[in-house]
């Protein structure tokens, strides 16, 4: 039981804090980043695109025919492309969402949606980056939002992606819900322009893949940071508080 | 310029009675998918009005749209229509030949100038000035241009005229091109299909000439009233696409069970036509009904979109010999190996540079 004098009320530490642990803990290297709507909006989506490229890889290829009853009392296939398209709305919602909260929230919820590509210094940051993964750099930097190169990989699979996603995946869904429908009227001009719809299924797959490729990237990325980078990555967008793990300035 | 004959006189001289005249305007209504309160409409139309002329002309094709036409299901209308076009100029039909054939379409063009309808079946090959395609001693293009000039509309048969077909498949040696590619101040309707239902045929064209306008188009220019579901939206294996049973190979239980032909490659879910409900010779079969997957016949360049027996297509259009999965999951698999590589990297450097560092850690943490 070492409490001190110098320490306010509010940091007061449990018994087994040492001195070490009070001076760092004093310096406060924790800043509140994703707010509680980012957070949720980034879970939520990360489970619907689960479901979405699960189904949707089996609207492609589907699993072996199942005969359970009579072709009216059985909705096997029907039940996964409606999973796929109750994944699709929730996506959807979530990223209007998403859009909405970049206008009111914080500074960090608008670096998803807008490349600083006019800044200098955000360039120099990104080729600090690009050396950091190609092992050119030791130390990597601090950084409260996304690092440059997860800013760049956010915009390109996330912002542009999901967009790309949800462009062809209403068309086709427009196409399911038919002529006269609002939806195809709105999507009517995309899919003349398409053309075939063969064309339209093709670059929806594709655009799973590519989707597919970012979570591969993107989960790596965030583990190996929260390893060896110099803050926290993976807690942050459960607690939305990033962590340093030193305190140097630069 | 003479008086031209109504559409009733024409069939009276064809020798059709007034009982079978107005049978016949009831079937079209019924085939326009119009009520019967539109029959005496038609029937005046047709008893008041001028008929259209058609002209019809032949590009690189194979015929198979007038096959089809003149085996629908209505003879009547097949008759009345036909013998009505032939009145003018279809160099496949008309009894006239040669020198005298060509003297008909010019007079037809002269006698008929911004009124006639120009039917195009198949369509003009380009490369070496058109010379693919001669037809009266000329390339086709340029009388395809010669009789569209003063057409009041046209129609695009089949697969050909309206998107290329077969002969417009990559490499398209010939650069055989659609109608509407060449002919771009005309309105043009789009009947696509390889070839049309003949009802389809006949009815877009009795629509024309009993109502002295163009059917209700959609944003590809082809008639909404056939074109404006997909087969699979119609089709009458669809519970057992819902139910998850597919065919899962040629002669398997499921083919002779009749399920599903999606897994088999059916084009059906990406192909507008009227084959699910229509149907084909008299209303008696379409390919699916027969066990075989739609191929998506008419659909724009049917023939660059991968094997009519894949569902998930190889990406022909785009010059890969490979699908969607393929090429992603090659890509994931390259990205997961750069990833595994990397990790494995970054795990040594981490060790290095811990080891060389631990003395100042230890101090941190003293
Ligand atoms: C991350 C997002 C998404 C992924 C990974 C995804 C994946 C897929 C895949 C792989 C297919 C099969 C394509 C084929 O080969 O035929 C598909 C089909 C489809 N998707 Fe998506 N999709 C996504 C988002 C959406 C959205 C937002 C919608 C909008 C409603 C949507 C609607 C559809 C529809 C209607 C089909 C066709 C279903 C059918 O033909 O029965 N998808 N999707
Ligand atoms: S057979 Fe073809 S058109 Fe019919 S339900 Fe199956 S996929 Fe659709
Ligand atoms: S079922 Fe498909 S391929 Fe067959 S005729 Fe109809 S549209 Fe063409």
């Amino acid at each position: 039981m070492t409490r001190g004098a110098t320490a306010p009320p509010a940091r007061a530490l449990a018994g087994d804090a040492t001195e070490a642990d009070r001076a760092t803990v004093a310096r406060r290297t924790s800043v509140y980043v994703y707010e509680v709507p980012v957070r949720l909006w980034h879970w939520i989506n990360a489970a619907a695109i689960i479901v979405l490229c699960v189904t949707g890889y089996l609207i492609g290829s589907p699993p072996p025919t199942m005969i359970i009853a009579e072709a009216t009392h059985q909705f096997v296939f029907g039940y996964i492309r409606f999973a796929h398209f109750a994944a699709a709305m929730i996506m959807t919602v979530g990223f209007f969402g998403r859009i909405y909260w970049a206008f009111v929230g914080n500074h960090h919820s608008k670096q998803m949606f807008m490349l600083p590509v006019w800044k200098r210094s955000w360039w120099a940051e990104v080729w600090h980056e690009v050396k950091w993964y190609a092992f050119l750099e030791r130390t990597p930097k601090k950084y409260v939002g996304h690092n440059p190169l997860a800013q760049i990989a956010m915009f390109f699979f996330m912002t542009v992606g999901m967009t790309f996603m949800i462009v062809t995946g209403f068309a086709l869904y427009a196409e399911g819900a038919g002529a006269g429908t609002v939806l195809h009227t709105i999507a009517a001009p995309f899919l003349a322009w398409i053309g075939n719809s063969q064309v339209l299924h093709s670059i929806h797959h594709l655009g799973m893949w590519f989707i597919v490729i970012f979570m591969m990237i993107h989960i790596y990325a965030a583990i190996r940071e929260d390893i060896m980078s110099r803050q926290s990555m993976v807690s942050t967008m459960i607690s939305g508080t990033r962590t340093f793990k030193d305190d140097r300035p630069d | 310029m003479d008086q031209i004959e109504t559409f009733y006189d024409v069939m009276r001289r064809q020798g059709i009675t007034r009982r079978s005249f107005m049978k016949y305007c009831s079937l079209t209504a019924a085939a326009l998918g119009l009520g019967p309160s539109f029959v005496p409409k038609i029937a005046h139309a047709m008893e008041t009005k001028p008929r259209t002329p058609v002209i019809w002309v032949h590009g690189l094709e194979c015929t198979c749209c007038s096959e089809s036409f003149i085996r629908s299901a209505h003879p009547l209308a097949k008759d009345v229509v036909l013998s009505m076009i032939s009145l003018d100029y279809d160099d496949t039909l008309m009894a006239a030949a040669g020198h005298a054939a060509e003297a008909a379409m010019a007079d037809t063009i002269e006698r008929y100038k911004g009124e006639y309808i120009l039917a195009v079946e198949g369509n003009p090959p380009l490369a070496e000035d058109g010379m693919f395609c001669i037809t009266g001693g000329k390339p086709f293009v340029e009388k395809l241009r010669y009789a569209a000039k003063d057409a009041k509309a046209i129609i695009s048969w089949g697969a050909c005229a309206s998107y290329g077909c077969v002969q417009a498949a990559k490499p398209n040696p010939t650069q055989a091109t659609p109608v509407h590619k060449v002919i771009t101040d005309k309105p043009i309707i789009k009947v696509p299909g390889c070839p049309p239902i003949a009802e389809v045929m006949t009815g877009v064209i009795t629509y024309m000439l009993t109502f002295d306008r163009m059917p209700e188009l959609d944003r590809q220019g082809r008639p909404k009233m056939f074109y404006s579901q997909r087969i699979h939206d119609k089709c009458y294996r669809r519970p057992h696409f819902d139910a998850g049973q597919f065919v899962e190979s040629w002669d398997d239980d499921n083919a002779r069970k009749g399920y599903c032909l999606y897994k088999m490659g059916c084009k059906g879910p990406t192909t507008y036509n009227a084959c699910s409900t229509v149907r084909w010779n008299e209303g008696v079969s379409f390919p699916i009904q027969s066990g075989h997957g739609c191929i998506g016949c008419s659909e724009d360049g049917f023939w660059d979109h991968g094997s009519f027996y894949d569902r998930v297509t190889d990406l022909t259009q785009f010059g890969v010999e490979a699908n969607a999965d393929k090429v992603g999951f090659a890509a994931a698999g390259v990205v997961g190996g750069g990833i595994a590589l990397h990790a494995a990297v970054s795990a040594l450097k981490s060790a290095q540079v811990k080891s060389q560092s631990k003395p100042t850690v230890q101090n941190e943490e003293a």
